[in-house]
């Protein structure tokens, strides 16, 4: 019992230690000054500019991440090569994002489409640009969708599509009436832990963003650049502000849950 | 009709079906029985289209149907693990066919009432899968199947997964059904009792093989091999040959045809009583007396005894 007891505080104490304390402390600070100045904090045009920029990657990530990614888990799983090429490879594969450092996204990235790389050539601009951006945060946050589907496709089994089948559904049909409501709580997980990714990146697309005022800077790379000026009252609002939204995202899913599966 | 001509079907290596060639009479009910890892659900499957046979055709209502998909094959197929669609209620999981059919409300609503009706399920449209018992739930897969109204019906080892009761009467239940409904029927099954019991007709499956086809009391009586007689019922071995425990016949005085055993044990199990013998290599013989043929007999375990079989068939070379 007292055992149980201690390993209870110990794990208490090394999140609290890790995760709510300087949390926390952030929000303490950000508010220190009082809540009139961290409005004033997050509502300069170039707070409210890398505001909607952050949330802008983060939609177009999340919808290119979570129809790739149920793809991906359907071939994956259900798809007619699944017995030719193994299946821990292509995961291995969708694995890498989460192996790569950010860095060296952003600056593989930039090799390619830079200037002077292999598709540098492309009628708009993608380095120092929003593609540029967005195709780094996609990059980070690729896995998440299809880690969470494919092992709940896996249990569901095929039964269901093949009932339906049966019943005359054209795959298209499966999809949309089976399919994708067995495996929504898996897909709505991962949504979430996408968009906490894409919402919170900063190596990737500091690398790629260039920086420039009012245009390419998210919300991660304006805390940089204002604790870099000593703003820190600014870089701690900004932060609240992110943390805020990362914890809207959670607690929207947890809202959503618990409604008992039927 | 169902007519199989010359099915092929090979996973890998192994050849999963070979050369099947069955016909399914129009409104019968058809079981195919085999031991597990026979072939008789994969067979089941190539009928349904769920799987393409890699040789031969189906034939479904005189229409070569091996190269239309199962979505357009006109098929109810119900699932040893029912496959109930989890986010849908009773009612939705009947409609799920008529709606993917865009037939009109009124109408699907008055079929899927009739047809809860027959399963007896009738008052429990909004209760979802998770609400409803197994057998509950295999009802109701089975009225989702007919909702389509199938020109054929096939039931993947339907009763399976069910404990031994509701097995028992969802067989019997399984039986009217079909007098009243009368779509032609293929049950797959590796339960004998089950075969013999709901069937009209019986295909025994091994090894991917169709061994024999028949009434069920005609595979009983008259099997074509050892495999179908010991896959359908009891049996002895008396020296050469496969008997049936219950067509032997033991004597007390030497016979012409009879062997020479000693008894070892006598079991008396109610009605009837079971004599435990070793023939004169050592070998073991269970024979089935009734009460009143072991009585006239009156043996005791020493006792040297002559059995021989009865009946006037052909033996079955063992």
């Amino acid at each position: 019992m007292t055992a149980r007891r201690g390993l209870r505080v110990a794990a208490l104490g090394y999140l609290a230690v890790l995760l709510v304390v300087p949390v926390g402390l952030v929000v303490y600070r950000t508010f220190e000054p009082g809540i009139g100045s961290v409005w004033d904090s997050i509502t300069t045009p170039a707070a409210i500019s890398a505001f909607w920029l952050t949330l802008e990657i983060a939609a177009i990530a999340v919808a290119i991440n979570t129809v790739m990614g149920v793809l991906t888990a359907l071939l994956l799983v259900r798809g007619r090569f699944r017995n030719r090429i193994p299946p821990t490879l292509i995961e291995a594969l969708l694995d890498l994002p989460f192996a790569v450092s950010p860095v060296v996204v952003g600056l593989s990235l930039v090799l390619v489409y830079g200037r002077g790389g292999w598709l540098a050539g492309l009628p708009f601009q993608v380095i120092f640009s929003l593609p540029g951006i967005v195709l780094a945060t996609v990059f980070v946050s690729l896995p998440f969708v299809a880690r969470e589907v494919i092992p709940v496709l896996r249990e569901v089994g095929d039964e269901q599509e093949q009932a339906a089948a049966t019943l005359g559904a054209s795959r298209w049909q499966t999809f949309w009436r089976i399919t994708l409501p067995a495996i929504r709580w898996g897909v709505a997980y991962g949504v979430v832990l996408t968009t906490a990714r894409a919402i919170g990146e900063f190596g990737a697309v500091s690398v790629v963003s260039g920086k420039v005022a009012g245009e390419t800077v998210t919300m991660t790379l304006l805390v940089e650049n204002r604790f870099q000026n000593f703003d820190l009252a600014g870089a701690y609002a900004a932060s609240a502000l992110l943390a805020l939204i990362a914890l809207a995202t959670l607690l929207l899913m947890t809202l959503l849950r618990p409604r008992k599966d039927a | 009709m169902i007519y199989l001509d010359a099915v092929d079907k090979r996973f890998g290596d192994h050849r999963a079906l070979q050369s099947v060639s069955l016909e399914v009479p129009e409104g019968s009910l058809t079981a195919l029985l085999g031991p597990s890892g026979s072939g008789k659900s994969t067979l089941l499957r190539v009928i349904a289209g769920l799987e393409a046979p890699d040789g031969g055709r189906v034939i479904i209502d005189g229409e070569d149907a091996t190269p239309v998909p199962a979505q357009r094959r006109g098929i109810g197929f119900v699932f040893q693990h029912y496959a109930a669609f989890k986010h849908m209620t009773v009612r939705e999981n009947v409609a799920f066919g008529l709606r993917i059919r865009r037939r009109r409300k009124a109408q699907i609503d008055a079929k899927v009432d009739e047809l809860l009706d027959i399963v007896a399920l009738s008052g429990y449209h909004k209760r979802y899968p998770s609400q409803l018992s197994g057998g509950q739930r295999q009802r109701m897969a089975l009225a989702r199947a007919l909702a389509i109204e199938p020109r054929v019906l096939l039931l993947d080892e339907p009763f399976g997964a069910l404990d031994a009761k509701v097995r028992a009467d969802l067989r019997a239940w399984l039986r009217r059904l079909h007098d009243e409904v009368r779509v032609t029927t293929v049950l797959v099954t590796h339960d004998q009792e089950e075969a013999m019991e709901v069937a009209d007709r019986i295909a025994v499956i091994n090894e991917g093989r169709l061994e024999q086809v028949g009434a069920p009391r005609d595979l009983y009586e008259r099997p074509a091999n050892g495999f179908v007689m010991s896959f359908l019922g009891p049996v002895a071995r008396l020296g050469e040959e496969l008997v049936r425990p219950h067509d032997l016949r033991v004597t007390a005085e030497p016979r012409a045809g009879a062997l020479e055993a000693m008894a070892e044990r006598v079991v008396h199990l109610g009605f009837e009583v079971r004599l435990e013998l070793a023939l004169a290599d050592g070998a073991p013989l269970a024979v089935q007396l009734t009460r009143d043929e072991a009585s006239a007999l009156e043996i005791a375990p020493g006792d040297i005894v002559w059995v021989g079989h009865t009946a006037a068939r052909d033996p079955i070379a063992a």
